[in-house]
């Protein structure tokens, strides 16, 4: 039994037509002091709408080393509009941040998942910003468990 | 380990779907509050950026914290509206950066 | 459990009708009496070999973990340790050392030469006479056939050789130990499975025997059935084989850990694949 192949696969395209973006690791992305402040200084001025956005998390959670997490855009009759970016923040782990995804214009994308640590029980929120300037949020509290046995680096 | 990625699309792909891409790649994220078994702080290494790319156009990325897992994975979705290359991008900590691509046949 | 025959409840009755003028010798008698009625107790509590237990008494740590972890073992495009086993296809026709030679020079594709390779391991080795774990027969075999670097025990790339292997053995059964070689350290396993040891005092026995389905803290105590491995751990968030948590659980309890591919952390293996005979290996797996 092979691995499965990856579909689509190829050989790298020699003569690239673009250049890569070119992100230089430093400090460009500044902190935010609290939970609650990541979240004003994320939604800006947007207006918020309830609804819209779902954060799928585990209510119990079997290690907060490796939690999956996905958000997914609700449909409704009245939100036609795309996601701009979905941020994810955490009440209390040592930083809030934990990851912000953007979609770019004229791409679109409903539900966007990934795996994150989270240090103890806290709240969790993700928060979609649309292209109509118009925001939603959702937010979880999730228990999180110690491994009962703590080992060395055995 | 030397680098690995899994890169998941649909085996085939019509024009107008809206598919589901998935990566990961192999990195520890190791998060800068972290301390060896002799006390000393383990500086800081993650991937901080992932970006991709459709023939160029970047189409979606996504700002990575410490927060993020080991071997991080991302899944995100794309409509699709025609073949082209996809180009994968991770950078981070340590001038780390990694590039996979892959075509897509859209029918 | 006391057991009193029917000849030991005579004898009393006799012993204390004659002595009933003495009561000295009467207690003495009876202190004989009782130590003999307890060592036999204790005679009653040595375990025979391990007979196998009814097929569906028997649980994988798959059943006892939450529903998206489970999920995630499912998913190969979402398993972590697919990651390794991806290094070790690779490593696989690798060549190294000396000789410039790669595992498939010899064994060929491994989906056919290594079908259910892990279900039958620890195994005997011939060349050093004791048996060894699927990690430890992956590094003699890249010493003595490619001239790899014996100082690599358990590095990065045997474990993923090793968890591309296991991934051959998905959905086979794990087989029963029958080379008489290896029974001295199938019956030290079985000892050392019902030893207390460390700190704590707690055998693998008093968990994942007698409590398997409790709770320890928030986690669900599982049966210890090496179903999965090696196994991405959550909690590592890397791939680890079968010694690598039995370290932790030796750090655990606070027990000297056992180095590794030495004869108790061979011992133990064993044991456990023992158990676990005729459960099927679910190839590399995810665990809490």
């Amino acid at each position: 039994m092979t691995t499965q192949p990856l579909r689509s696969q190829t050989a790298p395209s020699k003569d690239a037509q673009f250049t890569l973006p070119d992100h230089s690791p430093d400090a460009d992305r500044p902190l935010a002091s609290s939970y609650e402040d990541a979240i004003k200084r994320f939604r800006g001025p947007r207006i918020l709408i309830p609804g819209r956005i779902k954060l799928n998390i585990a209510v119990l959670i079997d290690n907060g080393n490796t939690v999956p997490i996905s958000i997914a855009v609700i449909p409704t009759p009245h939100s036609l509009s795309n996601i701009e970016s979905i941020a994810v923040f955490s009440e209390r782990n040592p930083q809030h941040e934990v990851i912000r995804l953007t979609v770019e214009p004229g791409h679109s994308s409903t539900e966007v998942a990934s795996r994150i640590r989270l240090a103890t029980s806290q709240k969790l929120i993700a928060i979609a910003n649309f292209e109509d300037n118009t925001c939603c949020s959702d937010e979880v509290d999730v228990i999180v468990t110690l491994a009962a046995c703590l080992e060395g680096e055995g | 380990m030397s680098i690995q990625t899994l890169i998941d699309l649909p085996p085939s792909i019509m024009r107008g779907a809206l598919i589901r891409i998935r990566v990961s790649i192999s990195h520890p994220m190791e998060t800068g509050y972290r301390r060896s078994s002799e006390g000393e702080r383990l500086s800081r290494n993650i991937i901080k950026k992932f970006s991709c790319m459709l023939n160029g156009d970047l189409i979606f990325s996504a700002d990575l914290y410490p927060a993020i897992s080991a071997n991080p994975y991302l899944s995100f979705q794309h409509r699709a509206a025609r073949s082209g290359e996809l180009t994968f991008l991770w950078e981070g900590d340590g001038g780390f950066k990694h590039v996979e691509r892959v075509i897509m046949s859209v029918q | 459990m006391i057991s009193l025959g029917l000849r030991g409840s005579l004898r009393c009755r006799l012993s204390r009708i004659l002595i009933q003028r003495d009561s000295f010798k009467w207690h003495a008698l009876m202190a004989v009496f009782l130590t003999c009625v307890f060592s036999c107790s204790q005679a009653q509590t040595v375990h025979s070999l391990p007979t196998a237990k009814p097929q569906d008494a028997r649980l994988s740590g798959f059943e006892f973990m939450g529903e998206s972890t489970r999920a995630l073992q499912l998913d190969a495009s979402q398993n972590p340790a697919m990651l390794s086993v991806r290094e070790g296809e690779q490593l696989w026709s690798a060549r190294i050392g000396s000789k410039q030679a790669a595992c498939q020079d010899c064994h060929g594709n491994a989906n056919e030469s290594m079908r259910g390779i892990a279900s039958r391991y620890p195994a005997w080795d011939g060349a050093i006479k004791r048996p060894v774990s699927l990690s430890h027969r992956i590094n003699l075999c890249r010493s003595r056939y490619l001239g790899m670097d014996q100082s690599l025990i358990e590095g990065p790339a045997t474990l993923a050789l090793e968890a591309y292997l296991a991934l051959q053995s998905k959905a086979d059964r794990i087989t029963s130990v029958d080379d008489p070689n290896v029974l001295p350290w199938l019956e030290n396993g079985h000892r050392l499975f019902e030893k207390r040891i460390g700190q704590i005092a707690l055998s693998c026995a008093d968990c994942h025997e007698h409590r398997a389905g409790s709770r320890l803290g928030a986690s669900v105590i599982p049966q210890a059935h090496p179903t999965a491995y090696p196994v991405y751990r959550l909690q590592w968030q890397s791939l680890g084989a079968l010694s690598r948590r039995i370290r932790g659980c030796f750090s655990g309890i606070r027990a000297e850990l056992p180095e590794p591919y030495s004869d108790p952390m061979v011992s133990l293996e064993l044991y456990l694949r023992q158990r676990a005979a005729g459960m099927p290996h679910e190839g590399p797996g995810v665990r809490p």
